[in-house]
């Protein structure tokens, strides 16, 4: 866990590496320094495309790209992609599913002082509620790449969530990833926690505080959050009776709301879920947002207990 | 083809289009018929598309970027073999692929999915840019209403097709001065829109929708002009050629009853049969 990388800087990294292929087209709407398109620009020029502070219009010309058998990524802050050109996605992307990757930074609260305008908290909840669309919030570094990877060999529209806060790397190089399987990454018996993005690395701290204080916390890393995993979910409530969530997005309609669906119909348990209240942030340190708005590994734990009573009472 | 074959085949659009909204008692005739004449001159001389392969990815690309006028895109890929005649009538119908707005998944000869007012020109910007990088020479066309001007993200698209230098996109403007609200220039004026496009850094012409000799050059102009992308901004009438309709804003999304139906019809029928007469005497 000693590299500490940002998963916008592996998404402009893994651009430029898998850019090799052609048929990869690359814009930005004037980010392209904070999205790091900026490196597959400096390597493949002629397929970087700026459409300046214009994201309605750029969504549009990525759905006219990918009619053309292109494999456009358009990038931007989560707040403007999936925000600002939720209607441009829906309709011209979505609507004919075309082969659109919208490549969304500095999604969530730990944006940090940039403040609430840029803070991106309803972006999961927006890019769910669209038939077809696949989403994508790596954890680390690592998995980051691998969902870009993974994003070019899905033929269909993709929304990929990555982070401007450098986070601990979790994963090992000979991690796999595929889209619509969640991961456990540690064991547990007395109740799950499922985080998606970069409250995988707090769900693990949580873990280890639950461990010390005698209580067996599996952990699964879902980065898939459309479609999603029903197996492990369904799985971890007949296992374990108690779920957790925990991600970086308001508490309605994001990974809490996804894993409460497949739980309701199917295997319903005791629930709690982390997430920003439903109220827009602040600025801050993100280190200071997320002990204000309750996105820390004590309050993940206190929750696990929280659930573990509720089962057992 | 020459001019008079082109009129015989506006017509039929028109009638198509006058159909297809008769039969889902619903949908845009207005607009649809100030852009037949367009139309019949894009895919009967202009654009080169197959009809046997809608696919075929040298084609010339055509987005309407106003989706609501669908009956009169419609006509157009009936009379061009893209889809059968006898499925017109089912548009708007839950059984049918007739979509309300035209949907590149269902319809063959359908290049994009469009609808909302904005997107389907950016869209074309995307094609054209496409065939750019990669060196393909085939040409991209978008007709917008001009009630669509004033969507923001279709000046987003200006500085967009004119920076990059999209000189294989061609946008024509269905000048038919009213939206449903009105006359544009009370709803929420556009104009100039010439002055606008130039001011953008377009190459700018103005043609008459329903003359085909300006409305060829105006697309010769078009193809002729290296690094700018073209605007042609196509003077129409609103309902042309169904003398009820004509110039009337109330005829831009509603259909006509029965009995307006027959008038209607008849007058195509009686054009259609003068044209016709003309060609063979």
């Amino acid at each position: 866990m000693a590299d500490k990388k940002a998963t916008r800087e592996a998404y402009g990294a893994a651009l430029a590496e898998f850019g090799v292929d052609e048929r990869i087209v690359v814009l930005d709407a004037d980010l392209s320094k904070s999205t790091k398109t900026d490196v597959f620009k400096k390597k493949f020029p002629e397929r970087f495309i700026n459409a300046g502070i214009a994201e309605a219009d750029m969504m549009c010309v990525a759905a006219g790209l990918a009619s053309c058998g292109k494999i456009p990524f358009a990038s931007s802050f989560a707040m403007f992609a999936a925000g600002r050109a939720f209607e441009q996605i829906r309709n011209s992307i979505c609507y004919p599913h075309l082969n659109v990757k919208i490549g969304a930074t500095h999604a969530g609260i730990s944006v940090g002082e940039d403040g609430a305008t840029h803070q991106c908290l309803e972006d999961i909840a927006l890019m769910r509620s669209l038939p077809g669309m696949v989403i994508l919030n790596p954890a680390d570094d690592v998995e980051a790449r691998l969902a870009v990877k993974a994003a070019i060999e899905h033929d269909g529209p993709c929304y990929l969530r990555f982070g401007r806060l450098a986070v601990d790397r979790i994963f090992d190089v000979d991690y796999k990833f595929e889209i619509g399987k969640g991961v456990e990454i540690k064991e547990g018996k007395d109740v799950t926690i499922i985080a998606t993005g970069l409250m995988v690395g707090f769900a693990l701290e949580a873990a280890k505080m639950l461990e010390e204080d005698g209580i067996s916390a599996r952990v699964v890393n879902m980065a898939t959050i459309k479609p999603i995993d029903r197996d492990i979910i369904i799985k971890a409530s007949k296992e374990t009776g108690a779920i957790v969530t925990a991600e970086e997005h308001n508490i309605i309609g994001g990974l809490g709301s996804a894993v409460a669906e497949v739980l309701c119909e199917s295997a319903p348990c005791v629930m709690k879920r982390i997430g920003t209240k439903d109220v827009f942030g602040r600025s801050g340190k993100p280190a200071e947002l997320f002990e204000e708005y309750g996105l820390t590994p004590a309050v993940i734990a206190k929750s696990a207990k929280q659930a573990i009573y509720e089962k057992e009472n | 083809m020459n001019n008079l074959d082109l009129k015989i085949t506006a017509c039929k659009i028109r009638k198509h289009a006058l159909d297809a909204v008769h039969a889902a008692k619903s949908g845009h005739p207005g607009g649809s018929m100030s852009i037949a004449d367009i139309l019949a001159l894009l895919y009967f001389e202009k654009m080169k598309v197959d009809a046997s392969n809608p696919n075929w990815e040298l084609r010339d690309r055509l987005v309407l970027s106003k989706g609501h006028c669908a009956p009169a895109l419609y006509g157009a890929l009936a009379e061009a073999g893209f889809i059968p005649k006898e499925d017109i009538k089912g548009f708007r119908n839950i059984r049918s692929y007739l979509q309300g707005h035209p949907d590149m998944k269902k319809v063959p000869g359908v290049d994009m999915s469009t609808g909302s007012l904005g997107q389907g020109v950016c869209a074309a910007a995307g094609m054209a840019i496409a065939a750019k990088l990669d060196r393909k020479n085939y040409r991209v066309y978008a007709i917008l209403g001009d009630g669509e001007l004033e969507e923001g993200q279709v000046w987003e698209n200006a500085m967009f097709a004119a920076h990059h230098n999209l000189d294989n996109l061609t946008v024509i403007v269905d000048n038919n001065g009213l939206q449903i609200d009105g006359n544009i220039a009370d709803v929420m004026s556009p104009l100039p829109i010439d002055k606008k496009y130039e001011a953008f850094n377009w190459n700018v012409v103005v043609a008459d929708a329903h003359d085909f000799d300006s409305l060829r050059a105006a697309l010769e102009n078009a193809e002729n002009c290296k690094g700018k992308p073209t605007a042609i901004i196509a003077k129409s009438v609103k309902g042309k050629d169904i003398s009820f309709m004509e110039n009337e804003a109330g005829w831009h999304g509603n259909a006509p009853n029965d009995e307006q139906y027959a008038i209607a019809a008849e007058e195509l029928d009686k054009k259609l049969a003068e044209l016709e007469a003309r060609k063979n005497g």
